[in-house]
């Protein structure tokens, strides 16, 4: 029994990284209020998928799935799953993408509020809001 | 940066190698693990040193915001343009075979190059042009206020 | 592929239209940043989404009878290669969404010079273009990791789209952040339950997923799969307790991004969850799981009354019509749990109708912007006398939003009480009247102000210039047409839901 408990953890190994890295994202992305931050623990939780898929790709024992130049393919090499990495590949440009669109939204959010802390832009927001409301209700009473 | 005479030295001795390197990087994808995607960032990491180094205005001379955005975009009109031409042969997007009908593995060899030179040259302009925009922001804070 | 060039036949122009669907509006969107003209960014944008509408209308014309095209890029044969995939269901988004992206473009000309300075028009139709393209990669793709390659690609082009609203009020930069965050989280969490489907099948393209998943209904790796995908479409969607980003995007994007984006991004994310359901997953795994019932439905519900009664309390027009948004979605979704024909029909002609139906309100919407300077009812007080053409349109769109017969929206509306009367459930029934009472009341609030109302004196409002006038009554005269003819909408949609729920992917 504990040794079935002991397979089923160390068997798993990098599931629960990926669970713990993922959590540790999310709850970064969640919790924290500083917008900057908030990309960091995105960052974190888009890694902890790319983890997961190359490590889904890995085959022990495996090389580098690029064939010898004269094609002469050995049949005991074991060759890695490439298709994860390409697809991470991918993701990863994407991620690059969105990190750097994000901080950009950031640079301008620091120029136009002042502040990059999420719970002082909702504080402006809401105050914006309600003057607009303020506004808007005082004239159409104007109107009515 | 101006009195930093050992960094300006050796990103001068350093910048050469990393375009000469990425250039290793872009073409050997073929054959080894590299390609368009990690020469680009090769490529451009070598302009980002530069720029650090020597600042934004001296690389701006050589390498100015608008030819970026040209040749971001030219990189990905060229990697789509390559499955136009395979269009036109009447082939399926993307099918190498097109660039050499006879001989379709020259084809394929003669594809994935132009493909990744397409990919290696938007890669480059746009780690240079995500760089030119951030760096290009008047800093809010002084260098005092750290 | 390699070997067969020899007896080469050459592909006509007829079998690459499913590529040309999407390349057209790629190809656009870097020649637009590499001439770096302002006079050629809008005819190129135009003349591509033109071109991709027409093809959309070819397509469609192939696949109404339940045929499907299947295309393969680079001419590696599915399942190893990337398979385009055109049958009835996204043949009808595809023409839903350049159809719209085609009356909008000319629409954004004139609104655009109110809401955007000059030097951003090039790149702002570059974003356009792109974005229009990562929708119909969406929608056109058959390979589930392309999905999120096109996902990401209209979603990051959207979000730089909504922060141009920051010209006019810079909140739609921390909306179009708030965005980010989410629709990242979301794509993210698509692409765990790709990686889950492709542990357990080894294989991403959609119609071999489907093959291999058969009878996987209690492997907990694909339960898991398909809770992360439609978690994370949800997001995309905005179904109802996800739906907390949509609001402010839409209330502080530029007009005619609102516009566009109301009328085709939700929509194409209820077709990724339709195509993920149906074909990937299946209706029998679907079916067997408690997802519909237990966790769709009461959403679906909430969605139609609690979005609702929000837009009820509005006073912006625009968020108003963002909250109505959330509560349309909610119709779609419960045409989705319903697991019959009827159903499936409602929801995707719902889809249909409801996108033009908001892209005519919206781009409304953006003729008061221009001429009232705002959408706040205490703006629009007497516009129905001021700017009679705009007002009349928009009034019209306003009834197919509540589903008066006659319009557009009564006829998904009458499919979906159908369906639920179909299934016995005549509760869901008296629900779906219940909650278009509830639009009755905003879209009244909307008419109060502009027929009821006093134009504020010494305002100098004036009609809006035909180049907006004209795509807003070829949206709104949509919406009466599609009330009257429905034989493209309901034969469309009735073949997409038999394809869908016979779950047929083995006709290769």
């Amino acid at each position: 029994m504990d040794l079935m408990t002991a397979e089923f953890i160390l068997g798993h190994l990098n599931y629960w990284l990926f669970i713990v890295l993922m959590m540790t994202g999310l709850y970064i992305v969640i919790a924290k209020g500083n917008l900057v931050k908030k990309i960091v623990g995105l960052n974190i939780f888009q890694a902890s998928v790319f983890m997961l898929y190359i490590s889904v790709g890995k085959i022990s024992g495996g090389t580098a799935p690029i064939f010898p130049l004269d094609m002469k393919i050995d049949p005991e090499v074991v060759y890695s799953n490439p298709l994860p990495h390409v697809l991470i590949l991918t993701a990863i440009v994407v991620g690059i993408a969105t990190t750097s669109l994000g901080l950009a939204l950031i640079v301008r959010i620091r120029e136009e509020f002042d502040t990059i802390e999420e719970d002082q832009i909702e504080e402006i927001e809401q105050e914006m809001a309600l003057a607009e409301i303020a506004r808007h209700d005082a004239q159409s009473a104007g109107q009515a | 940066m101006r009195h930093h005479l050992i960094l300006r030295v050796i990103t001068k001795m350093l910048v050469g190698t990393i375009f000469l390197f990425a250039l290793y990087v872009q073409f050997h994808g073929d054959y080894s693990p590299g390609g368009g995607f990690q020469a680009g960032v090769i490529m451009a990491s070598g302009f980002i040193i530069y720029g650090l180094i020597f600042s934004l205005e001296k690389l701006q001379l050589v390498f100015p915001p608008w030819l970026v955005h040209k040749l971001l975009a030219l990189g990905v009109l060229l990697y789509a343009g390559t499955g136009i031409y395979s269009l036109l042969g009447g082939y399926a997007y993307l099918d190498y075979t097109a660039l050499s009908p006879h001989h379709p593995e020259h084809g394929q060899h003669l594809g994935i190059l132009i493909v990744e030179a397409g990919v290696g040259i938007t890669v480059t302009g746009v780690m240079v042009a995500i760089y030119y925009a951030f760096a290009a922001r008047t800093p809010i804070i002084n260098d005092e206020e750290w | 592929m390699a070997g067969d060039a020899l007896n080469h036949a050459s592909m006509t122009l007829t079998e690459q239209l499913p590529i040309l669907q999407v390349l057209v509006p790629f190809v656009a969107a870097p020649l637009i940043v590499f001439i770096g003209s302002r006079a050629l960014a809008w005819p190129i944008a135009f003349a591509s989404s033109v071109a991709s509408f027409v093809i959309a209308s070819l397509l469609l014309g192939q696949v109404i009878n339940g045929d499907v095209i299947s295309y393969h890029i680079g001419g590696w044969a599915p399942p190893l290669g990337i398979e385009y995939r055109v049958d009835a269901t996204n043949a009808f988004v595809l023409l839903l969404i350049s159809g719209i992206s085609s009356v909008v473009l000319p629409f954004a000309r004139a609104s655009l010079s109110v809401e955007l300075p000059p030097r951003k028009h090039t790149l702002f139709y570059a974003l356009f273009t792109l974005c229009l393209t990562g929708l119909l990669g969406v929608v056109i793709t058959g390979d589930a990791f392309n999905v999120f390659v096109f996902l990401e690609i209209s979603s990051l082009s959207t979000y730089v789209l909504i922060a141009q609203g920051a010209s006019r009020d810079k909140r739609a930069l921390s909306s179009a952040y708030n965005y980010l965050i989410m629709g990242t989280i979301g794509a993210t969490f698509f692409v765990i339950g790709i990686g889950f489907l492709y542990m357990t099948t080894g294989t991403l393209n959609m119609a071999d997923l489907a093959v291999r998943l058969e009878g996987q209904g209690n492997n907990r790796t694909v339960q898991a799969a398909f809770a992360f995908i439609v978690v994370g479409i949800g997001l995309k969607a905005a179904i109802y307790p996800l739906h907390f980003w949509l609001p402010n995007a839409y209330t502080f994007a530029p007009s005619v991004v609102t516009a566009f984006l109301a009328a085709t991004a939700t929509k194409m994310a209820i077709y990724v969850l339709l195509r993920f359901m149906f074909t990937v997953f299946q209706p029998a795994f679907v079916d067997g799981g408690i997802t519909l019932e237990v966790i769709i439905l009461p959403f679906a519900i909430m969605a139609m009354f609690a979005a609702s009664l929000s837009a009820i309390f509005q006073r912006d027009l625009k968020r108003m019509l963002a909250y109505s948004s959330v509560a349309q979605i909610g119709y779609m979704l419960l045409g989705i749990t319903f697991l019959s024909e009827t159903g499936l029909m409602a929801t995707i002609v719902h889809l249909f109708n409801h996108g033009i139906t908001k892209a005519a309100l919206f781009m409304g919407v953006g003729c008061y912007v221009m001429q009232a300077g705002g959408g706040f009812y205490s703006q629009l007080s007497g516009a129905g006398k001021t700017m009679p053409w705009t007002s009349a349109a928009v009034v019209v769109a306003a009834l197919s939003l509540v589903g008066i017969p006659g319009t557009a929206g009564f006829i998904s509306k009458w499919l979906l009480i159908e369906a639920a009367l179909d299934r016995g459930w005549w509760f869901v029934a008296l629900l779906v009247v219940a909650s278009s009472l509830l639009a009755v009341i905003y879209v009244w609030r909307l008419i109060e102000a502009l027929y009821l109302g006093q134009p504020a004196e010494g305002a100098t409002t004036q009609e809006v210039p035909l180049g907006m006038l004209v795509p807003l009554w070829i949206m709104a005269g949509a919406c009466v047409y599609f009330g009257f003819d429905t034989d493209i909408t309901l034969s469309a949609s009735r073949s997409a839901a038999q394809g869908l729920l016979s779950g047929s992917v083995a006709v290769h």
